[in-house]
Formats: structure tokens, sequence, C-alpha cells
């Protein structure tokens, strides 16, 4: 565990983002913020609006209202596209390969577009993130042969050659084996041992616990809770909202 | 550090290249030996093979199916008469026509790749028929009578008959090259992730617009150089002709057919149809229902076409576009 996050500006934050989708209020002027270095969690029943902060921190969704800093940047109007050439990776709750492409092919391309590199820089660097998510001996199959895990495996590994300085975690460890997450927990030890920022959304709580600095829990597009983990699950209205919803 | 190599040129794939290159210059020395007739034929061909590559690129490679790229052959021709009527030598014309209708293409682009899927496709089709209303307005081309290209009636036959198919034959040289070396950059791999999935591919960092708005303007003059061929054989302009929706129909079967999402479908797709026209294309109607029930048992049952068939139970690639990862001490294929 690191020192004490607040203390250090925060690399990347939003602030009062709301955002809805016609009648639906989905966030409701969320703060947020990560420090450099930093892994947080974010916890919260289904529905609550982990995943589309995601959206609006990594571009993909317009927040309806509210802004969004990177390094003391504003990056509100920036698209997913120049976010992630600035450093912000994210990987997909549902995992979006690329079908028709290999698995290299899949992370060399976002090696070349996401940092920039070329020609054997950027083959390097993907087969760094291949090895990284255990599927370099995977290299040459399409994208579409690969089953759950792996094409979650891939999520990361395009992710990673992107060369991120924050990255974001969708339910990256979801309809893992006890021992494939014991192993994904390493993995991303070792990301966080190297100096990358981690914000990582998931229901299994055990795995969270076994990196993170700082867990937030939101519930019904607010965030409830934030702290040192142990006090925001002891925290009522975290138990509430839990007990309330979908318990993972 | 992990120790390995990147293929992207197989033994096959460099032999592939030497016999191209030497069939281009046979076909390059083609109209000392053989007849008019022959000569002819095979501009045709180059314009099919031309189109064909052009739809792939766009459709099979960047996933913008598209039933308007009769626009950009139309357009082409029509700048070309344009630019004769100003005082321009004829074959030059042809060629800075079709430059012309990839700049007409930048504007289009910037408006229609806002659409997806159908309403995309849709959207060219009205574009195209927009473009050929337009083009009638202009007296020069007289409404629906159409016109000439008289000043190439002026060369003499044999000449302008050659002249037109080395055009044919340098254009499909100077695409295929061109498409070839696209697909294997890194724009081709960004568009293929595009195709694939548009808002995964922004989230790696690629300029989802951008890219296709070089696929979009390169299938564009593709299609013009073909439409400014076409006009050097048939000499006549009409609108209806030029500017028909037929043009994408042949593109749609020879792709279907060949091969979508492969280099070498396409040119086989050309070939088949073709072959297929000279053989049939007199019986009219029949012909064109014949055209039809192949298309659809290919996208029924075939959907990889021909090239993909021979792929699966072959398994080798000629021109291939992808990247191969080696980890070292593995052998090559061969």
């Amino acid at each position: 565990m690191s020192g004490e996050p607040a203390m250090t500006p925060p690399v990347l934050a939003c602030s009062g983002i709301d955002k809805h989708f016609g009648a639906l209020k989905v966030l409701n002027a969320v703060d947020f913020a990560v420090a450099s270095g930093e892994a947080v969690g974010i916890v919260g029943p289904n529905g609550a609006g982990k995943t589309t902060l995601f959206g609006v921190l990594a571009g993909a969704i317009p927040p309806s209202g509210g802004s969004v800093r990177y390094g003391g940047v504003d990056l509100t109007g920036t698209g997913a596209a120049a976010r992630c050439r600035s450093g912000i990776a994210r990987t997909h709750q549902v995992p979006r390969p690329f079908l028709g492409m290999s698995v290299f092919e899949n992370t060399m391309t976002a090696a070349q577009f996401g940092a920039g590199l070329s020609g054997r820089a950027a083959a390097d660097c993907a087969a760094e993130a291949l090895e990284r998510t255990a599927l370099l001996h995977h290299a040459n199959r399409p994208a579409a042969a690969l089953g759950l895990l792996d094409r979650k495996r891939l999520e990361l590994a395009r992710a990673l050659a992107t060369c991120p300085r924050v990255i974001l975690l969708d339910e990256i460890g979801g309809g893992l084996t006890e021992a494939e997450l014991g192993l994904l927990i390493a993995l991303i030890g070792k990301l966080k041992g190297d100096g990358l920022t981690i914000v990582w959304i998931e229901h299994i709580l055990h795995a969270l616990l076994k990196v993170i600095d700082r867990l937030v829990c939101m519930s019904a597009g607010t965030v409830i809770a934030e702290g040192h983990p142990d006090a925001v699950m002891a925290d009522p209205e975290v138990r509430r909202a839990y007990l309330g919803g979908a318990v993972a | 550090m992990i120790a390995y190599e990147i293929e992207r040129w197989t033994r096959s794939g460099k032999a592939t290249l030497v016999a191209a290159a030497a069939v281009l210059l046979v076909l390059a020395m083609l109209p000392a030996l053989a007849n008019g007739l022959l000569i002819d034929k095979l501009t045709t061909l180059f314009i099919y093979i031309l189109l064909a590559v052009m739809w792939n690129l766009l459709a099979g490679y960047a996933g913008l199916v598209s039933v308007g790229q009769q626009a950009f052959f139309g357009v082409g021709g029509y700048l070309a008469l344009r630019l004769v009527d100003a005082g321009m030598t004829p074959y030059l014309a042809l060629v800075v026509g079709a430059v012309g209708a990839g700049i007409v293409a930048i504007p289009i682009s910037s408006f229609a790749l806002r659409l997806k899927g159908g309403e995309f496709a849709i959207a060219m089709w009205v574009i195209a028929e927009a473009l050929r209303i337009v083009v009638m307005f202009d007296p020069l081309v007289q409404g629906e009578t159409g016109t000439s290209l008289l000043a190439l009636n002026a060369l003499d036959p044999d000449l302008r008959r050659n002249l037109t198919y080395w055009l044919g034959l340098g254009s499909l040289a100077l695409i295929l090259s061109v498409t070839y070396w696209l697909l294997r950059s890194r724009i081709g791999a960004a568009a293929q992730a595009i195709r694939d999935d548009e808002e995964a591919a922004a989230s790696i960092g690629i300029d989802v617009m951008r890219i296709k708005q070089i696929i979009f303007v390169l299938a564009a003059f593709g299609c013009a150089l073909a439409g400014t061929i076409w006009l050097a054989s048939a000499i006549t302009f009409l609108p209806r002709t030029n500017f028909g929706v037929q043009w994408t129909v042949f593109m749609l079967f020879m792709v279907l057919v060949g091969g979508l999402r492969t280099f070498e479908g396409p040119i086989i797709g050309a070939v088949i149809f073709f072959l297929l026209q000279t053989a049939f294309g007199g019986l009219g109607v029949w012909y064109l229902t014949g055209l039809g029930v192949i298309a659809v048992c290919f996208a029924l049952y075939l959907p990889e076409g021909l090239w993909g068939l021979w792929r699966q139970r072959i398994g080798i690639d000629l021109l291939s576009v992808g990247v191969l990862f080696r980890p070292s001490g593995d052998r090559p294929t061969p």
C-alpha cells in the first residue's frame, strides 16, 4: 500500500459528472480522482453507473455535465482516441477484440496507434504485452478463435500495448477460476509496482483488496463512500446498497 | 527479452510478386502481338478488376458497404469530358479527371462517413443519383442525351485502342500496388480494426474518421479511374449509364464470388465475371438473372467466396497482408 494519495495531485479526475440518457439519470454529480501510481477499486451494485463512469473517463461517452481533467488539462471535449494516445487505456467489460485479425495484429495495432510506435519497437511492445498476459503462444491465432478468458487477456494486452499511464479495468476478473484470478492479481500488482495508475471496477472484492490502495463505492449514479477499503466495506450505507442490490 | 522474428513475406508471396511483374511485362507488350478485339476485351477486364479491388478495399477491409460507388465512376468521366472541352490533352484529362473525382470525394466523405451500416450504403446511392442529376444540368452533357469524347475519335483507332489499354494496365498496376501497400501498412490494420469494432478501435488510439476518409478517397479515385478508362473505350458519356447502379452491382458480384476480405479474391472474381459476360452476355435478361442467382448462392452458401474456400482447403495465401509472429527457433513455413 502506498502513502497518503491525497497528498499528490490527481493524474486523472472528474468533477460534477452528470450523465442522462433521456429521462434516465445514470450518473449524478460524480466526483472522482486518482493520484499518480495509485490503485483505486470501484465497487457497487449492477446499474450503479460504474461502466458509464469509465466511458466518460475514457472519452467514449460524452457527459451531460461536469468536466474531466488529466494531468491538469481539461479533456472533457476530447475523443476516446486522443485520450488513449495521451495515456488513458481501458479494457471493456464484454471483450471487444478485432475478430478479423490475429491476436498479434490486435496488439500490434494498439502499439502503433495508442503508443505511436512503429516497426520493431511496435512489435516489441506488442510481444511484451502478450507475454505479460500469457497470450504469446496464441500470437498468430485469429482473435475470433479465442475463448472468453483469452479474450479478456487480449483486452488487457491491447490496453497495455498502448503504453498507458492510467489503465481502467472493467471487471477483468469476472468469470475466471481462482487459479486464473491469482495470476491476474499478480499481474496487476506488478503493473502497479511498475508505476502504472490503476482504476479497477470489480465485483470480486478479495481480488481487489490485494491490489488497491483505496476503494470507491457507487450506487444509483453517485459515489456513496470512499476511502480505506475496510472502512468503506464497514460503511452502513455501503452494506445497505449491497444488500439491496445484486451481491457478487 | 523475447526472441522472435516478424514475418511479412512468405516465400509464396515473393514468388507471386515476381510472377505478377512478369505478367505485367507480357501484358504491356501485348498490343504489338495481339489483335484489336483481344486488346479491347482486356481493357474491359482491367476496368472490372479495378472496380472489384476498390469495392473490396472499401467494404471488405474498412467495413464501408456502399451501393453508390458509381458516383465516382460517373464523376471521373464527367470531369474528363469537361477538361477536354477546356482544351486539355484527352489522355491527360482522363487521369486528372479521376484525381478530381478523388478530391470531390473529400467533402462527400465528411458527411457520408458520419452514417453507419445501411444508412451509409443508401446515402451513397442517393449521392450518386444526386450527382447524376447535377451533371445532367450541364449543357455539355445535354441531359439524358449525353455526349461523346470526340477528341478521341480524331486519333487513329489502333493507337487509341492501345493507349486506352496501356492506361488501363498502368492504372491497374498503380492501384493494386498502392492498395497492397496500404493494406499492409498501419492504416490497413486500423481500417480492419474499425471494421471489426469501431468503439474498440477508438479506445486503442485510432482516429476512426481520418482512417475511413483515407480509404474512402482512395476507393473513389480508383473507381473514377475505371470510369475514365471506360469513357475512353466507349467514347460516349450517358449519365444514365455512367452513373448507373449496375457498376456497383458488378463490384458486389465480383467481390462476393471471388472472396471478400482477401487481396486475391476480387481479382479472381473479376476474371470470372468477365468470362461469364463474354460467354453469356448476349442472353440479356437471362444473363442478369443468372448473375443474381449466383451472387445469392455465394452469399448464402459460400460467403467467403472462391478464394476463401481455397485458403481453407489449401491454406496458402499468395499476397498476405497480415503479420506473422515467429518465436526464434521455429522453422519458417514454405
